[in-house]
């Protein structure tokens, strides 16, 4: 999972938990959507990785999933830059989503069934299809991840990572030795300095990892996938209203792209007929009144951020620095996984 | 002329109502004060553990230890006890619990050997080694420790791939893989043959000093010839029916380095970082120690025609160590605690194994309640081993005055 470096972050995250445990009523003054009312402002905990979270020059947050962080600022409050980001570790974020400390988690957080039922998390719509990835040098002349029998692996603590590599090498019966970091700084010298033979990892997140080595041609990302990484926005329980907008703002991003609806075209869908456009775009209000929110937010989301393949491109698309190629994220009309429920 | 009740006043002690006063007598100043505040304490405590219970069932937690016995899906890259992924949560912290125990005790042992040799080349009269170990304790006392860890930690890991593992001795292989020891090989035989020598010495030795101390003489050459050839008689004996105990080298194979006795770097970079630091603080214990004894007992020392080392070994440092014991226990408990920053290069200790614990189960409260309680007993135990041993110094102490 994406991630970041904060190694203060592990103590802070449990005292955290403590203290959000303990504190009673603190971190549940009540539904969380009416705590970021009253705050006039979002809080999204995000990890550190460039393409996806990451302060530009100006210490403003950029990157994919930050855009989806203003989507939401732009449906709650209709300004996109009423949200604060702060990074958190894979280790402590999910103790600092439950304790209330951030209201969501965009860090690349990926849905499974036991943080599902067990932990107490609520999963928006799935915005990156993901996979786990094996990181190796080139020299070592392995080709696939059942030929590293015996090799040293680096896992970076806290991800599910740590449990799908040890699945797999159960499942294939062959070994290997484990070397479990948490800084993820740390995690990626141990790789360069030849003190493990893999690193295992979201595949985009160890695509970045190459870029970010000093020789990125003598390592090379296994082209298998060892598991499922549906990486999606994570909500604590108890505030089904929040979650829902959650749903519909990441749901208009994907929506407008299937319309062909861009931050450049939008103002000339206004005059469109299509009635599902003009209720989409809040030409027709009554959609907008139906669901309580602004009639205008999908407009608003894709004026200020843009469609999901829009917000793709700009951070990680195949032009920017990052360069992913789109593959299981973009609509299924063209063949990928991203699919709207209707906006009625 | 007074009355009793003016008399009573002046009287010291419990006043007031006989009730009160009884209080007074059996639990101590002020009672009612006491059991108010113990009740408002209590009171708080009752009321954050409510919270607790209430908040972790609407996150949708159940507060219990159920989740050490399922399993852990999560591999360990080293221990003391064989673990696999599968293997319970319990085991898997046990793993961790040892490790931990593991690198304190190696690490408390080597801090002592290392501090206590400091400390005395630090009152040398050498003006060059003496300067040399001040500057020593000064640059490790005055550097953060998380930063020494990784400055070993990547010292090690810039260490040559397995394949150009350095070799400083025969059968020693340094590597960025871990360092490698020759070690006894485990080839069925070898183990028993070694052991049996061993009990065998250890016998002869305590039947040598019971002799010793009935006799009241004793014979040093002696007493080392029979120990020795008690450790040899098995080895013989196996020989003769064609058994020979057998060392088992490291070697290269595939990926890695295989036989003999290895430790990560990881470990490694830990138990160095550790010792170097604690051995900073413990020199500077001896160095206060043997300080503390009077000059009088040096020129007493020298008056009877002993040499330094005699000195140092049989009049200061039995004294010393009066004063060094206490402070060294507090070095032991932080050395140990100390061990907890493994979890930022990636050695598999308590911290490490409970952190990962935590965050599969959700059972965060759980894990640190786990890692407090293991804390508490690791430090509690060296606490009383070190109590025991200073008592026995103190005793010695005064029934020699």
């Amino acid at each position: 999972m994406l991630v970041t470096s904060n190694r203060l972050g592990r103590g802070l995250g449990y005292s955290v938990v403590l203290a959000g445990l303990l504190a009673g009523t603190a971190a549940w003054a009540g539904p969380t959507l009416d705590a970021i009312k009253q705050r006039g402002s979002i809080k999204v905990g995000v990890g550190t990785s460039p393409g996806f979270f990451a302060p530009d020059s100006n210490g403003k947050w950029q990157g994919f999933f930050v855009d989806f962080g203003r989507a939401l600022a732009v449906t709650v409050f209709g300004d996109a830059e009423k949200v604060s980001f702060t990074s958190s570790s894979p280790q402590q974020r999910l103790p600092a989503l439950q304790a209330g400390e951030f209201d969501i988690l965009l860090s690349g957080v990926t849905q499974t069934a036991t943080r599902s039922f067990k932990l107490g998390f609520h999963f928006g719509p799935i915005v990156f299809y993901d996979g786990q990835g094996l990181l190796v040098k080139k020299a070592l002349g392995v080709s696939k991840a059942a030929e590293l029998d015996g090799a040293t692996i680096g896992i970076q603590s806290g991800t599910t990572g740590e449990l799908n590599i040890a699945d797999f090498f159960r499942k294939t019966k062959k070994s290997f030795k484990p070397v479990v970091i948490e800084e993820t700084k740390e995690f990626v010298n141990a790789l360069e300095s030849g003190r493990v033979d893999a690193l295992t990892q979201d595949a985009s997140d160890l695509a970045l990892r190459r870029i970010q080595l000093g020789k990125p041609d003598d390592y090379v990302l296994l082209p298998e996938r060892l598991s499922k990484e549906p990486l999606a926005p994570a909500v604590r329980s108890g505030d089904d209203r929040w979650l829902e907008i959650v749903n519909w703002t990441v749901y208009a991003t994907i929506q407008a792209e299937e319309y062909g609806i861009t931050q450049a075209n939008i103002d000339e869908f206004l005059k469109s007929e299509d009635p599902g456009i003009k209720r989409f775009l809040g030409v027709d209000k009554s959609l907008g009144e139906a669901l309580e929110l602004d009639p205008k937010f999908a407009y608003n989301i894709v004026k200020a951020v843009g469609n999901y393949g829009e917000i793709f491109e700009r951070n990680i698309g195949k032009k920017s620095k990052v360069g992913f190629e789109r593959g299981y994220n973009q609509p299924w009309s063209q063949g990928g996984l991203l699919y709207s429920p209707p906006f009625r | 002329m007074n009355s009793p009740a003016s008399l009573q006043a002046a009287v010291p002690g419990p006043k007031g109502p006989g009730f009160v006063r009884a209080l007074t007598e059996w639990w101590g100043e002020k009672p009612l004060t006491q059991l108010a505040i113990f009740a408002i304490v209590g009171l708080g405590f009752a009321l954050l553990g409510g919270n607790l219970v209430h908040n972790m069932a609407r996150v949708g937690l159940t507060p219990g230890f159920g989740f050490l016995g399922h399993a852990a899906n999560f591999e360990i890259g080293e221990g003391l006890i064989a673990y696999s992924a599968g293997d319970s949560y319990l085991r898997a912290i046990t793993v961790g619990l040892l490790n931990t125990v593991r690198v304190s005790l190696a690490g408390c042992i080597l801090a002592t050997i290392l501090g206590v040799a400091l400390g005395i080349a630090r009152l040398s009269s050498n003006p060059l080694l003496s300067r040399l170990v001040q500057a020593y304790v000064e640059i490790v006392r005055n550097t953060p420790l998380l930063l020494q860890i990784f400055f070993w930690n990547a010292l090690f890991h810039a260490l040559p791939g397995p394949r150009q593992a350095l070799a400083p001795l025969p059968g020693v292989l340094l590597s960025n893989r871990g360092f490698f020891f020759p070690f006894i090989a485990d080839d069925g035989v070898t183990p028993a043959i070694l052991t049996s020598s061993f009990l065998l010495a250890v016998l002869v030795g305590a039947a040598l000093k019971w002799r010793a101390r009935r006799t009241g003489r004793s014979n040093f050459k002696r007493s080392a010839a029979l120990i020795l050839a008690a450790a040899i008689l098995p080895v013989a004996i196996a020989a003769a029916f064609g058994a020979t105990p057998a060392i088992d080298l490291p070697r290269l194979a595939g990926f890695n380095i295989r036989g003999g006795i290895s430790l990560s770097p990881e470990f490694m970079a830990l138990l160095i970082a550790l010792v170097v630091n604690t051995s900073a603080s413990i020199a500077e214990t001896v160095r206060a120690g043997i300080l503390s004894v009077s000059a009088g007992q040096w020129e007493a020392g020298r008056a009877l025609g002993l040499s330094y080392g005699r000195i140092m070994r049989l009049i200061v440092l039995p004294q010393a160590l009066r004063v060094i014991i206490p402070v060294m226990t507090s070095s032991y408990l932080s050395l140990t605690k100390n061990s907890s920053l493994a979890v930022a290069i990636g050695f598999p200790d308590l911290v490490n194994i409970l952190n990962t614990t935590a965050n599969t189960t959700g059972q965060a409260l759980e894990a640190i309640l786990v890692m407090m309680l293991a804390y508490l007993a690791l430090s509690l135990a060296v606490s009383i081993a070190m109590n025991a041993y200073n008592r026995r110094w103190a005793l010695r102490e005064r029934s020699a005055a």
